[in-house]
């Protein structure tokens, strides 16, 4: 035990990861200390294991996964990255050559966007919309009531024709929603 | 050589003194309070100046690190993440009213902006939740050195507990079965906790002993670590429940059965719940037996928080006792993490922190009610101890530790959701 005290210095990486997803050095720390708490086996990565071990994510009926099987801290941090609160600055005032920080409103939508995509051919069919109602749902809703659900939102959102959603359709259907908030976890000081 | 003869004996004889000064100090300072069950009040004394010097050394680091510009990290007890406290329900209405822009008089089936409830949930989730953080140690905002030299003294004194409670009990065994028998080996088990109290350096409150479990009844209390048998037995007459092992345990637990009953399961008798139940009646219902002291959430917690109890000490329908029990975490950390450390790891590591300090609260007596089930009886009993202890109280299964989660609590998530995108359907079908 002892004391604690403890320098970004530690993390891996630990400057670049911070330039490019724009966390402050304590929640950097602070994730990181998570990350290793969640790493049972202290193998350097998170397995799908490890998250299944989270009560209340095995609950979520999404499992709002990850995706990949292993998941080392900078791809951690990188995910978690989109949901940082958008910083207050003048959108104006930012340097277009510079790529677009990673909780954007676009890379939030874009997110959001890649849990209905599955198969991540930029459309989400009807099919796979059906796929992520059941997840949601599990066995509480019929086919048909699932079917129609799915029909009609592809329909609502569809504006070509083409029977799917591509992320341009979906981002208009979704533009007055204020995703900056409802897509921003904030971190304690 | 010659020169050397006279210190010789000098040696000898002033190691033989200090012998017996310090056997004498053992004796007068702690076998005989332990026997009669007297304090000096020293440990409360040691207590005190523990922490004026903690409370020094922490201002002292915090300074030095200002100075230097480092950034002392702030370990949290209360999350990394601000979360608002909403059900589904609100959140998911929420998220449709700030996005749609139709009417909201009918309210629609289902948006593709529902998803971003879960996503976000879940990210959440995986950034910090309730259970993850209860089965790691507590982290303290203080400094303290957690560890002393010289524990021989400690260990010395443990073993003499435990021998003396071992050959005490047998002997006792040997007693015809009456009420001088019963006397004795409460008695003997009773100093040879406290003996052990004393080994661990234990400093305990007992506040509302009016409330001490009485024969007949079951003894509950939240758990933090194979301590808290000590720490309740010291001071009161139980009889305790587990499993058999083999070694040394095994000794122990065969010794204490001679003096009076307990009750010890074969482990292939631990899976059959129903021979449990009935050996566990069995014994509440005889008035002669000491109460049974159990823990129900069936593993140690970080003692931050009450996690479910399981619910078969609670059909039994016995008369339950609840002991709330906190540790004091500026002293030394009483958790065992049992995947981190062994048992003689983390006895070793208990002796030799400056001091154990803990509050023990016994609860009024509670009883089953008519119309409530054995969960929500338990649940009742949980609440009361969480309250008492100032401990988080959780639903969540102490299990979790090892498992994983049941398939019955994602069900309930979904059943929620489906009603909010199907009930409303069939309002609709309806109209």
């Amino acid at each position: 035990m002892g004391s604690r005290g403890s320098h970004a210095a530690r993390i891996p990486d630990g400057d670049s990861i911070r330039r490019e997803t724009g966390f402050s050095q304590a929640s950097l720390l602070r994730l990181y200390h998570r990350f290793r708490a969640l790493d049972r086996n202290k193998k350097g990565y998170l397995s799908r294991m490890d998250l299944q071990q989270i009560g209340a994510l095995a609950v979520n009926p999404l499992g709002c996964g990850v995706g990949n099987l292993r998941v080392d801290f900078p791809g951690f941090v990188r995910v978690l990255a989109h949901f940082r609160p958008v910083d207050d600055e003048d959108p104006g005032m930012r340097d277009p050559k510079e790529p677009e920080p990673l909780n954007s409103r676009m890379n939030k939508l874009r997110f959001a966007f890649q849990l209905y995509d599955l198969d991540r051919d930029g459309k989400i069919s009807r099919h796979e919309m059906l796929q992520v109602l059941r997840l949601m749902v599990g066995v509480q809703v019929t086919e048909e009531q699932l079917e129609s659900i799915a029909d009609r939102t592809v329909q609502e959102a569809d504006e070509d024709g083409d029977g799917a959603v591509s992320f341009l359709e979906f981002a208009k259907s979704l533009e007055k929603m204020d995703i900056e908030q409802k897509m921003s976890i904030r971190i304690l000081k | 050589m010659f020169l050397l003869l006279p210190f010789d004996s000098l040696i000898v004889n002033l190691l033989g003194i200090s012998l017996t000064v310090l056997f004498t100090l053992l004796l007068v300072f702690i076998i005989v309070p332990a026997i009669f069950g007297v304090s000096f009040g020293i440990r409360k004394l040691y207590m005190k100046t523990l922490l004026k010097i903690f409370a020094w050394a922490t201002l002292r680091m915090e300074r030095g690190a200002k100075e230097k510009n480092h950034q002392l990290y702030k370990p949290y007890t209360n999350g990394i993440i601000a979360k608002d406290p909403t059900s589904l329900e609100e959140e998911i209405k929420e998220i449709r009213r700030s996005g749609s822009s139709k009417a909201l008089d009918n309210t629609p089936e289902f948006e593709l902006s529902d998803i971003f409830y879960f996503c976000r949930k879940g990210m959440e989730t995986i950034m910090d939740d309730e259970v993850t953080k209860r089965f790691s140690a507590e982290e303290l905002e203080s400094w303290n050195l957690l560890s002393r030299t010289n524990y021989n003294f400690q260990i010395a004194l443990a073993f003499t507990g435990i021998s003396l409670l071992v050959v005490g009990t047998t002997m006792v065994g040997y007693l015809p079965n009456g009420r001088f028998k019963e006397f004795l080996s409460k008695h003997v088990h009773l100093m040879c906790y406290r003996i052990c109290v004393r080994a661990l350096t234990a400093i305990i409150t007992y506040h509302d002993r009016e409330n001490r479990p009485r024969n007949g009844g079951i003894c509950v209390a939240n758990h933090t670590s194979p301590i808290d048998v000590i720490i309740l037995a010291s001071d009161g007459y139980y009889a305790m429940v587990g499993q058999v092992h083999g070694g040394l345990m095994g000794v122990i637990q065969r010794a204490m059965v001679k003096a009076c009953p307990h009750v010890w399961f074969e482990r292939s008798e631990v899976k059959d719940r129903h021979l449990v139940a009935k050996r566990l009646t069995e014994h509440v219902q005889d008035k002669s037996k000491l109460p049974i002291l159990i823990f129900p959430e069936g593993t140690c917690i970080n003692n931050t928080s009450v996690m479910m109890f399981k619910k078969g000490s609670f059909e039994i329908g016995a008369t339950v006792y609840p002991v709330a029990i906190k540790y004091d975490p500026q002293f030394g950390d009483a958790f065992w993490n049992s995947s981190k450390y062994g048992m003689v790891t983390y006895l070793l590591r208990m002796m030799t922190s400056w001091a154990i300090v803990c509050s023990v609260w016994y609860l009024p007596p509670m009883t089953r009610e008519t119309d409530e089930d054995a969960v929500q009886f338990a649940n009742r009993v949980k609440s009361a101890i969480a309250r008492q202890g100032g401990l988080v109280d959780l639903l969540w299964d102490g299990g979790l530790k090892r498992e994983k989660v049941k398939d019955t609590f994602k069900e309930e998530q979904q059943k929620l959701y489906s009603k909010m995108i199907v009930g409303n359907h069939e309002d609709r079908s309806r109209s």
